[in-house]
Parts: C-alpha cells; structure tokens; sequence
C-alpha cells in the first residue's frame, strides 16, 4: 500500500538549479553560432545524464524480453520493468501498481480508453463532454468512438484570449446525459492551470466518468490521482525528463476491471485456444506484445530525477519564468498574448502583429532559441480566438531568467527586422 | 541577422509579403486552386482568368507567414500571360530552386529570391504552397491542394 508520506517530496530545500541544468548534455551546445535556448519543453524535454545512462545500463547488461524467460537476464528485464511500474504508481499516488498500464504515450492512453472503455459504455444519445482547450488527441479520438457508438460529443467553453474554463456553464454542460468528461490540467498553448479536483467532484456527484490529460503537468506539478479524484489519468515519458515512446494511463481499479481488452496479443491472455481466449486482469490485459521495457526504465530514472528536485520547487520555478516572461512581453507594443494573466503554468504564447508565427520561430532559431508556432494541436482553439497559430515559449526547471531575457531580445529584434 | 536569414527574408520578399501585389478576388475568374498547410494553417486561394490554354490575369487571397504570402504575390505576376504549359515548366524549375537552391535554369527571373529557402527545410512548403495550387488551378483539379502530398 502506498501512501501520501511515501511520496519524496521535499519542497524547503535550495535547489542548485546551475547544477541541474548540467546534468542535460543537450544543452551546452551551440545553434546557428549561438547558445542553445531551449525554450519547447511543452512539446518534448530534455533528458538528464541519468536517463540516458539508465538506458545504457539495460541494454549492457539486462536487456531480455519480459514475463516470459526463466533465465537470469528475463528475471532482472522483468523485474526492473515491474519496479517501474510500482515507480509511476508512487509518482501519483494510484493504490497499486496494477492500476498503471504502460501505453506508447498520452495519445494512446486516451486511445485506450476511447476504445476499450467508451466501445463498451457509451450509447446512442450518451455525450462525452470535453473543453474547448483540448489537444487534437483529446478530441479525436471521441470523435471516433462517438461515430461508432451514437453518442455525441459538448464542449464547456474557454474564455477568450484569457483561456479560463468558463465555469458559468458547467451546469448547463455537465448533466446526467454525460457518461464522460474530459479535460486538460494545464492547456499546452494557453497555459492555463484548470481546477480538475473541483471538476471530477462536480462529475462525480453525477456518476460521470473522468478523464484527465496531465501530459503538460506531470512532470511540473505534484499529481496525486486519489486527492484529483478522477478515474481515468493519461501523460507521456517524454516530456518529463523520460525516453519518448512511453506512457502511462491510470485507471482505477474498479474501472480497469470491467473494461474489455484494446489490443489482442501476447502477454494479456490467460489461455488461448483456437476458438475463445481468456484474458488477465490489468494492468497486462491492456499490453498486448512485448512492452517498452527500456523506456519504463528511463521513466523510473527520470522519476527518481524529478522527485529529488520536487515538483514543487519545479512548478514554482516554471511559474516563475513564465510570469516574468508575460510581464517582459507585455510591455512590447504590437504583442497579443494568450492565457491567464496571473496562476499560467510555465509557457507563454503570443502574437505579434503583422509577423506570422512561423516567421518569428524561423527568426528565433537562427538566433539559436527553440520555440513552437503553429497551432500546438488545437485547430478549434484557435479558430474560436480567430487565430489560426501562435508562437510559444515553453519553460522547464533548466531555464533561466537571463534566458529570458535574451529570448525578449530575440522578439524586439524580430519586430525590428519586420518593420512592425 | 545571419546570412542564412538574409537569404531567407530578401528585400524582394519582405516587400512582397508587407505589400503583397494581386491581392484580392479576380472579376471573370474561371479556375480557381486552393493551397492549405496543415502543419501551419496557411490558407491560399489563386484565381486565374484563362483564355483557352494562357493566363490572361491572375490574384490571390488568403492568410499565411511571409514567405507563403511573399510567393504566392510574386507567382501571380510571374504567370500572367503564360501558357499551361508554361506555367507546369516553371513549376518544375521553382519545385527544383527551392528544394535544392540551385538556379539552373533561366526563365524563374525574380522567383531567384525563393532560392535560399531550401536551407529552411520546414519553410520549403510555406513557399511551394501557392504553386501547388496555381498548379491544380491551370489543370483545371477541383479541391484543395494540401502541401502533406508534397514529397519533400
């Protein structure tokens, strides 16, 4: 049994964050004749020199194929696996580890619950209800299932160019017709940080069935899947310190359990014969074949990596640079900036006026500054704010102000370069 | 600004994409290609008045990055009074020029300017995009062209 005080967390100690930033290789390079800023990490983060060792480590010394060997090297392949597992479940706090199935990444966690889970509950006239914030990959894959099944998709607004949840509406939206919500925590191109305990309660007291989309907050703020209360909790490895290729979806227990498998294969059967199967329970009936083995062990080191630092201390570093980064663009004219004005995760999204975003990235790279334009996945977004991308800066624990600032420098060059 | 972003961004473009020319729907069109970049957004319609096999006149509308916009105002120059024919021919040249960044022909002229963005390998569709569509247009292809054909 794990509980709240098993969770490391150590949130009063100073952190050297010059001496974090060293453990990321990556980062001491130089882009197009200048230092690397590396300001993206909502769409993919950097690895620390104990992930990448941890993955050297397996495949030198343990790698085999998992549950299945008798041999010495399929023991250590399985049991390290395993411990990953039971790693993810202290990150956030699930009851067991057989409530955490290894998926490819957030993506094909919703997949899986898409499938698996709304194949088998949902019904004609059912709604699935979402928020207007939502990554394709929280959309589509509803779409999908609401075709096969007859249900019918909602969604509660977002504010406007602030990107609140419109809360107001949540009434009118969440009624009994809702089999399922789901919802972001923090929207990757607003930044906006959404009250998910208070939306899984109001879901809750009505026997709808959530789902929350942590892949931008996992690895910047301390998740705990009993206090949230939700029922489904999907993120990725690769964009919290861990190798890309590897997810998890956190079911609860009793859900996992009456869900039918997603994909058939090795690894999730009972018996086969020619005519019937029999199927484990979870977490091995959703892991069909054999699984990323080698990225649920990087997983486990970037864990370990994040919770000595404390997620704490991350997200208030991120909301730190992000705050100061609103509060340098603001005072830049011909600037549109997007998302909560106070409490914004750690990114920032704007637009300049009369420079495309995709310029302003083109710019921003040849002056060695990794940032994302487009429209970050959420082409409904974006035609509501009547937009169709914007540029972004998206910080982790290894940025720095005087990164910022130099990023700040970047843009006023680039509105100078396009006579705006 | 480094050299690279100088052969990016020219004077030509800068001024194109700032004040775009032939921008606006075109009276007595009867072909029309659309150009759509998922990846970005960019969104181009070229309207083309066509006398049996040449272009009489030729407009764009739409929204886009300054390459796209600056490509699409200098095409719609370039192809008045072409021929099908020779509308396909400077495609092949231009497609080639961008992807490769070298001229080897003659007869792009100003369409020059487009040769530094094959250093650029994510904006080579922003500039292609507008002749995918001027493309399928002189063809007479209905539906919108994506630049996610392109093979590049």
């Amino acid at each position: 049994m794990i509980t709240q005080d098993t969770i490391p967390t150590r949130p009063n100690k100073m952190t050297d964050w010059a001496k974090l930033r060293a453990d990321f290789p990556i980062l001491d390079q130089q882009v197009h004749g200048h230092p690397l800023i590396y300001f993206d990490n909502a769409a993919s983060s950097q690895k620390p020199r104990a992930v990448i060792e941890a993955l050297d480590r397996y495949y030198e010394r343990d790698n085999a194929n998992v549950h299945r060997g008798i041999h010495e090297l399929s023991n250590r392949a399985t049991t390290a696996f395993e411990a990953a597992r039971e790693r993810v479940a202290k990150f956030i706090n699930a009851k067991t580890p057989e409530e955490i199935i290894f998926t490819r990444g957030t993506t094909e966690g919703i997949n899986l619950v898409a499938q698996a889970w709304g194949t088998k509950n949902l019904r004609p006239g059912d709604t699935i209800l979402l928020t207007e914030m939502e990554h394709h990959s929280n959309i589509v894959p509803w779409q999908l299932v609401a075709e096969r099944t007859g249900a019918k998709l909602a969604y509660l607004p977002v504010t406007g160019d602030e990107g609140l949840l419109d809360l107001s509406k949540l009434d009118q939206l969440l009624t009994r017709e809702v089999k399922l919500f789901a919802f972001t925590h923090i929207s990757n191109s607003l930044g906006t940080v959404n009250p998910v305990a208070e939306l899984c309660e109001r879901a809750r007291k009505l026997g709808v069935t959530t789902l929350v989309d942590a892949a931008q907050s996992a690895g910047h703020l301390a998740l705990d899947v009993q206090k949230i209360g939700c029922d489904f909790l999907v993120f990725s490895s690769h964009k919290i310190c861990g190798p890309t290729g590897i997810g998890v979806l956190w079911g609860r227990q009793e859900v996992l359990d009456a869900m039918p498998p997603y994909q058939g294969g090795g690894e999730m059967i009972l018996t086969v014969d020619f005519f019937k199967t029999t199927y484990k329970k979870a977490p091995h009936r959703f892991e069909a074949g054999t699984p990323d083995i080698s990225g649920a062990i990087g997983l486990h080191a970037a864990l370990d990596y994040l919770d000595a630092i404390g997620r704490e201390n991350i997200f208030k570093h991120d909301q730190e640079l992000a705050a100061y980064a609103y509060e340098q663009l603001t005072q830049l004219k011909g600037i549109r900036l997007f998302g909560p004005k106070t409490g914004r995760a750690g990114l920032v999204s704007f637009l300049l006026d009369d420079v495309h975003a995709h310029d302003v990235v083109t710019v921003a790279d040849q002056r060695g500054v990794a940032l994302r334009g487009g429209h970050h996945c959420n082409q409904p977004l974006m035609k509501k704010l009547g937009i169709v991308s914007t540029a972004r800066a998206s910080f982790y624990f290894y940025n720095t102000r005087a990164e910022v600032d130099r990023f700040i420098e970047v843009v006023r060059g680039i509105q100078k370069f396009f006579g705006t | 600004m480094s050299d690279d972003l100088d052969d990016l961004y020219q004077q030509v473009i800068l001024d194109h994409c700032k004040s775009p020319r032939n921008f606006h729907t075109l009276d007595g069109a009867n072909r029309k290609g659309e150009g759509y970049n998922p990846l970005c957004g960019d969104n181009y319609t070229v309207f083309l008045k066509m006398n049996g096999d040449v272009v009489e006149d030729a407009s764009f509308q739409g929204s886009g990055c300054c390459i796209s916009k600056a490509s699409a105002s200098l095409l719609t120059a370039t192809v008045k009074g072409k021929t099908k024919a020779e509308v396909q021919a400077l495609f092949a040249k231009v497609h080639d020029m961008m992807t490769t960044g070298t001229v080897s022909d003659e007869g792009v002229g100003k369409l020059a300017v487009f040769a530094g963005v094959h250093k650029f390998p994510a904006r080579v569709k922003c500039a292609i995009l507008s002749w995918h569509a001027v493309l399928a247009a002189v063809e007479g292809k209905d539906g919108p062209v994506s630049t996610e054909n392109e093979s590049d």
